[in-house]
C-alpha cells in the first residue's frame, strides 16, 4: 500500500523542515527581541527603525523575501553564506536568513504586546528605586513579558513551521519540494497528499499542545 | 505605554541618547554605504535599469497584469471562502455533537497544513481529474489552495465573532421565543459580521501575500511572477525587486490601515455591543491560536 514511498526520503525531507524551523526560531527570537527592545527604547531613532522594519517586513510576502535572498543577496551581493560551492548548504542558510528576517517582525510584535500587558506599577516601581532603562527591561519587564507571550510566541512558531515550506521556492530539499516531486511522478495523488498533510499535523500539534500547557502553567497570576 | 519604561530624559540621559543615536546612525550609514557600493559595482544603479519603470510599457505589459492577477486570485479566494467559512464556523457552534465534531476536525486539519501543500495538491488534482486548460490551471489551483486554508481561518473568525457577542444577546433572543436558526440569522450573525469586518480585511492581507507562492511554485502569472519576466527582459534584478516589494507594501498598508480604521470606528461607535475582532486576533487564528479561544475577541480590550 505504501509502495509509492519507496525511493523517496520522506523522513529526510521532514528532518530538513525541522532543522529550518529550529534554526529560524532561535534566530528570529534573538533578532525579534532586539527589535522589540528598539521599539520601546528611549532613543527616537531606534524606535523609528524598529517601527519601520516591522511595518515594511510584515507587508512583504515571505516568498518575495526568500526569492530575494537567492537572486538578490547571493547573486548580486555575493553573500554565499560561507558555502560558495555547496548550493544545498547555501540555499539552506539563505532560507534560514530569509525566515529569520520575516519571522522576527512577528516575534517583535508579540513581545511588544507582552510588554504592554505588564502592569504600569511594575515599571513605575522599578523606576522609583532608580533602575536604568536596560535594568528595567532586563530585570523587571522582560521576565514577566516573556511568560505572558509564550502563547503568542507559540503561534508564531507554528506559523513558522508552516512557512518553512516557502523555502522550496529556492530549492531547499524540504517537505513541500519533495511532495511536489512525488505528486508529479507517482500515481497515488491522494495518499501522498495525506502523508505530507499528516506530517505537518504531527509537527505542529505537539508544539501547540506543549506550549499551550506551558503558557498556562507559567502565566503570571494577577 | 512605552514611555512608562523611562523618565523624561534629563541632561545626562539626553547626552546618552545622543551618543546612542550617533552610534546607531553610523552603523546604519555603514550598512547603507556597503549596499550602495555593491549595487554600484554590479551596475544595478544604472539609470537604464530604472528607466523602464518611468515608461508605460513595463507597467502595462508586466506589472499591472501581474497585480491584476494577484487581486483577482485574492478576491476570488475571499468571496468563495467567506460563505464556506461561515458555514463551518456556525457548524462548530452547533448543538449536535456530530456536526460540531465534523466541522472542528475539518477546520483544524486544514489550518494545520501549509497553504503551499494545498496549492500543489490542488494543481496535481486538476491535472489528473479535470480538463481545465493548462493556462487556467494555476489560477484554479491557487484559488483552491487559498480557499481551503482561508475558509478554515474564516470559520474560526466567524466563530470567534459570534462568541465575542455578550451572552445577553442570545439569552434575549431565546427569551422572546426565537428558534435557533432565527436567533442566528436575525440576532447573532448581523452583529457578528460587523464585529468581524476588521478581521476579514486583515485576512485579505494574508491572502494577498500567499498568492505570491502560486507565482513561484505553480507559474501563476501574478505580481512576483511578472517580476521575473520583467527582470529577464530588462536585466534589472534589484530595481524590479524594489518596485514589486513597494507595490506589495502599499497595497497591504492600505488594507491594514483600512482594517484599523474600521476597528477603531467600531470601538468608538455607541451602537452595538462593542465586540470587535481585530488584526491581532487574526494573527493568532492564522497560526493555530495556542492560547485557547478564550482570548479571542478581547484583543483590544486588555
Amino acid at each position: 500500500m505504501f509502495d509509492f514511498l519507496e525511493g523517496y526520503n520522506v523522513l529526510g525531507a521532514f528532518w530538513m523542515t525541522v532543522k529550518l524551523t529550529a534554526l529560524s526560531a532561535v534566530g528570529s527570537l534573538v533578532w525579534g527581541t532586539l527589535l522589540a527592545a528598539m521599539r520601546v527604547s528611549p532613543v527616537p531613532l531606534m524606535r523609528g527603525f524598529g517601527t519601520a522594519y516591522v511595518n515594511i517586513v510584515r507587508n512583504i510576502p515571505l516568498t518575495v523575501i526568500i526569492i530575494f535572498t537567492s537572486l538578490g543577496l547571493a547573486d548580486i551581493f555575493g553573500m554565499t553564506m560561507g558555502a560558495p560551492d555547496d548550493f544545498d548548504v547555501q540555499g539552506f542558510r539563505l532560507a534560514v536568513l530569509g525566515l529569520v528576517a520575516y519571522t522576527a517582525a512577528f516575534v517583535c510584535e508579540a513581545i511588544r504586546s507582552g510588554i504592554n500587558t505588564v502592569p504600569l506599577g511594575q515599571a513605575e516601581a522599578a523606576r522609583a528605586i532608580g533602575l536604568s532603562f536596560s535594568q528595567i527591561l532586563r530585570l523587571v519587564i522582560l521576565p514577566q513579558a516573556f511568560r505572558t507571550v509564550i502563547g503568542p510566541l507559540a503561534n508564531v512558531l507554528i506559523a513558522l513551521t508552516k512557512n518553512t515550506t516557502v523555502a522550496a521556492a529556492i530549492g531547499v530539499a524540504e517537505a513541500a519540494l519533495l511532495m511536489k516531486e512525488m505528486i508529479e511522478n507517482e500515481a497515488q495523488t491522494l495518499a501522498i497528499g495525506a502523508v505530507f498533510a499528516l506530517g505537518f499535523v504531527v509537527l505542529t500539534m505537539p508544539t501547540g499542545l506543549f506550549l499551550g500547557w506551558l503558557s498556562k502553567r507559567l502565566a503570571v497570576k494577577r | 505605554m512605552s514611555s512608562v519604561l523611562y523618565d523624561t530624559p534629563g541632561p545626562r540621559a539626553k547626552r546618552r541618547n545622543v551618543i546612542f543615536s550617533v552610534i546607531f546612525t553610523v552603523l546604519l550609514v555603514l550598512i547603507l554605504w556597503w549596499v550602495w557600493r555593491t549595487l554600484d559595482d554590479k551596475g544595478q544603479l544604472e539609470w537604464s535599469l530604472w528607466e523602464p519603470f518611468t515608461e508605460a510599457q513595463a507597467w502595462t505589459t508586466y506589472l499591472l497584469p501581474g497585480l491584476g492577477d494577484t487581486l483577482k486570485a485574492s478576491a476570488l479566494a475571499m468571496v468563495i471562502a467567506l460563505p464556506l467559512g461561515a458555514l463551518f464556523g456556525i457548524s462548530r457552534l452547533s448543538d449536535h455533537r456530530w456536526v460540531r465534531a465534523t466541522a472542528s476536525t475539518v477546520v483544524e486539519f486544514f489550518r494545520a497544513i501549509p497553504v503551499l501543500l494545498l496549492m500543489l495538491f490542488a494543481n496535481e488534482f486538476y491535472v489528473r481529474y479535470s480538463d481545465i486548460s493548462s493556462e487556467q490551471r494555476p489560477l484554479y489551483a491557487v484559488v483552491t489552495g487559498l480557499v481551503l486554508y482561508n475558509a478554515s481561518v474564516l470559520a474560526e473568525i466567524v466563530r470567534a465573532g459570534i462568541l465575542s457577542l455578550p451572552r445577553g444577546q442570545s439569552e434575549a433572543a431565546m427569551a422572546v421565543g426565537l428558534r435557533k436558526g432565527q436567533m442566528m440569522t436575525n440576532v447573532l450573525l448581523p452583529q457578528a459580521v460587523t464585529a468581524m469586518l476588521p478581521a476579514i480585511v486583515s485576512q485579505l492581507v494574508v491572502i494577498v501575500k500567499d498568492t505570491a507562492l502560486g507565482g513561484v511554485m505553480l507559474g501563476f502569472t501574478e505580481l512576483l511572477n511578472s517580476r521575473g519576466t520583467l527582470a529577464a527582459n530588462y536585466a534589472n534584478v534589484i530595481p524590479s525587486f524594489i518596485v514589486v516589494a513597494f507595490i506589495y507594501i502599499v497595497l497591504n498598508f492600505i488594507l491594514t490601515t483600512f482594517a484599523s480604521w474600521l476597528e477603531a470606528r467600531l470601538r468608538r461607535s455607541k451602537k452595538g455591543t462593542g465586540a470587535v475582532l481585530g488584526g491581532d486576533d487574526v494573527d493568532d487564528i492564522n497560526a493555530g491560536e495556542v492560547g485557547g479561544t478564550a482570548t479571542i475577541g478581547t484583543g483590544g480590550k486588555k
